[in-house]
């Protein structure tokens, strides 16, 4: 009994982790319409709209002309027909099946599988609107996804991100594993006090950082004549705040090994460069992979440095700026919303996935000791 | 820097001999140097990019706009009078007051819970995925569970939904004056839950089982036994684990942005910051003071982790 209690605890605690992702990704295969009539979690059920529908005039291909009845269907795909009218005020007025009078004379009825007929001598309802709610089934597509890869650029910013992200987590990690071997296993004056500082540094707000270094790359990129809004620029300073955290990481997992190795190979005639690329960096390639996960996500998803370094013109925009974009202007299109949404955390969250174990090591050893 | 300087003058003195007969001359002398050559391309960068710009702000909190001319305290005198600045500080202070506590809280239960099940990793991997997704991302996430339609349409949003299913009157919830910031915090305790848990459960894994055993044999109930032997023993933890999402609360800022851009009153100090920084113009030195008040917010914080580490350090 208590065990039940524990499995119905956590299914809901996971229901509510996961449910406003879940609603998103079913929004971002819907249709537009739909989306606006009914809740996603409805999608694979059939949906009750209210539209209207203009009745063909004579002669136009929709509609077929027997003597003085037009004949043909409101609904395009399937579904089925709950009512029908002739004004916006009473769209579903009238059962499938009954006949409605237009007040310029003439008739119309619509039968429950959407098939009209209009008996009209006057000419009067050619070209008139009458409603219908209807049970429509679920539309489900791709559509949205090709939308705004396309004509809304998240595809060309899903390659600025990885242009962004991949040398960002690379970059540090390679500086930090040299770093990280000094102030673990080198004797040297300052060490401790070095150690510390790289404690202090990681907790600095780099929100402070962005208008100085702006500052200093608008004036060193006048006087040496180089564009001050770069990838390369980014990198650095992706690099830059990214270090503390993987020189931490990486210094507690190779202090962590064995003294006694170390000294062996120093016995053996090893130099420091020998013994850090064959004995420890190999050992320390899990916590290496720990950070590498943190920083790639971190970075894939950052905003605001890739905003104030890389500028907000559209050759260069990261995914999370064009999903902010999106917001600005498309703030009530959910399709595109849902569908932009999903494009852009695909990539950390399928690195997520396959590389849990190694973030979870990482967020450990960021935090312990 | 003066360690680049170092390594430059040792280099200039160590090539003559490189190449000559005093090889063991030279060996002792790559030894003391190669410590800086292992750390002198991070400690250039780390200098560049977090101890310059720090040093930074401090000169532009004392200059004007442009930050050319020097102003005194003005900047100051302005933060401390500004209303704006007033409500985003209180702003942060709620954050600050709720989110690190409720996180940390449900990590606990999530990572106590979780540890009992078979399908407890399973679990786990679920309640983590939101850390992998942006704020951007998360906003857009929420901003459909928090989605308003006029009162008698359909409502799409999931939250409005349940709320009219259970006989109540839908809301627009991010324009709601003070509640409204719960509603965006709700965000970033749905990101830092995960995290919290994972790193509760690595802890609640490592204590003493005898402990347990022992107070299960006299008697203690389960929630007894939690209560007082588990959660005493990862005390530690369970203080690291706070600190962190407490860090991570004071840097909030593109879940402000994308929920409400700072409108309906839910501003807090990194955007306050970004908009005096690039926003009109900008204002160096007033956006610089907003920086600072920031880092005195982190500060007593930061001191805490050191004194922890310097301990931590001796200890072993």
């Amino acid at each position: 009994m208590r065990g039940r209690a524990v499995d119905l605890a956590v299914a809901l605690f996971v229901l509510i982790c996961t449910l406003p992702v879940v609603g998103l990704f079913v929004t971002s295969f819907r249709d537009k319409d739909q989306i606006a009539a009914s809740g996603w979690w409805t999608a694979f059920s059939p949906v009750e709209e209210t539209r209207a529908f203009r009745l063909p005039d004579r002669g136009e291909e929709t509609g077929v002309l027997l003597g003085a009845t037009l004949t043909g269907s409101v609904l395009a795909g399937d579904g089925r027909v709950t009512g029908f009218g002739i004004t916006p005020r009473a769209p579903v007025a009238f059962a499938p099946g009954e006949v409605a009078r237009f007040s310029g004379g003439g008739t119309v009825t619509v039968s429950a599988d959407g098939a009209f007929s209009v008996s009209d001598r006057s000419g009067h309802a050619g070209g008139r609107r009458i409603y219908y709610g209807a049970r429509l089934s679920p539309r489900l597509t791709l559509g949205n996804y090709v939308t705004v890869l396309g004509a809304e650029g998240l595809g060309r910013s899903f390659l600025n991100s990885a242009a962004v992200a991949i040398p960002s987590t690379v970059i540090p990690a390679v500086i930090a594993c040299f770093a990280a071997y000094a102030l673990a296993w080198m004797r040297f004056p300052g060490r401790a006090l070095l150690v510390s500082a790289v404690v202090v540094l990681m907790a600095v707000p780099l929100q402070m950082a962005l208008i100085p270094l702006l500052t200093l790359y608008n004036s060193a990129g006048q006087a040496f004549g180089f564009e001050a809004k770069s990838y390369v620029g980014l990198w650095l300073a992706h690099t830059g705040f990214g270090l503390p955290l993987a020189i931490f990481i990486l210094r507690n997992a190779m202090s962590a090994l064995p003294g006694a190795m170390i000294e062996a190979a120093r016995m053996d005639g090893a130099g420091d460069f020998v013994i850090f690329s064959r004995v420890v960096l190999p050992l320390t390639l899990p916590a290496l992979a720990g950070f590498a996960v943190f920083q790639f996500i971190w970075t894939w998803n950052d905003l605001l440095v890739a905003l104030v370094f890389l500028g907000p013109q559209d050759d260069t925009l990261v995914l999370t700026g064009r999903l902010l974009n999106l917001l600005g202007s498309h703030g009530g299109d959910w399709q595109l919303l849902a569908a932009g949404a999903f494009v852009s955390i695909a990539a950390p969250l399928c690195v997520f996935f396959a590389l849990q174990r190694y973030l979870v090591r990482g967020l450990l050893a960021g935090v312990s000791r | 820097m003066a360690n680049s300087q170092r390594v430059g003058l040792t280099q200039a003195r160590a090539a003559p001999i490189a190449g000559g007969t005093h090889r063991v001359a030279v060996g002792v002398r790559m030894t003391a140097l190669s410590p800086w050559l292992f750390l002198a391309p991070a400690l250039g960068l780390l200098a560049l990019y977090l101890v310059y710009p720090a040093l930074a702000t401090l000169w532009f909190a004392l200059h004007d706009r442009a930050g050319q001319d020097f102003v005194g305290a003005a900047n100051f005198a302005w933060a401390f009078h500004d209303p704006g600045v007033r409500r985003a500080l209180a702003n942060n202070l709620l954050w600050l007051l709720v989110v690190p506590a409720t996180s940390t809280a449900l990590g606990l239960l999530a990572a106590a819970l979780t540890e009992r099940l078979r399908w407890g990793g399973a679990a786990r991997t679920l309640i983590l995925m939101p850390v992998a997704i942006s704020f951007v991302g998360a906003a857009v996430v929420w901003r459909f569970v928090y989605d308003f339609r006029p009162e008698g349409a359909a409502q799409t949003g999931l939250l409005n939904a349940l709320v009219v299913a259970f006989g109540g009157t839908p809301r627009a919830w991010i324009a709601l004056p003070f509640w409204n910031s719960f509603f965006l915090m709700a965000i970033v305790i749905w990101v830092q839950t995960g995290f919290a848990m994972v790193i509760l459960a690595a802890a609640l894994r490592g204590i003493g089982k005898d402990t347990v055993e022992a107070a299960r044999l006299d008697g203690a109930n389960g929630l007894q036994i939690f209560a007082w032997i588990v959660v005493p023993q990862i005390r530690g933890t369970i203080a690291v684990v706070w600190i962190a999402i407490t860090l991570a609360v004071l840097k909030v800022f593109d879940i402000v942005l994308a929920m409400t851009n700072g409108q309906w009153n839910t501003g807090v100090l990194a955007n306050l910051m970004f908009d005096r920084m690039f926003r009109g113009g900008g204002h160096l030195g007033q956006g610089a003071v907003i920086a600072l008040v920031l880092i005195g917010l982190v500060a007593p914080v930061v001191f805490w982790t050191l004194c922890r580490a310097r301990g931590q350090g001796q200890g072993r």
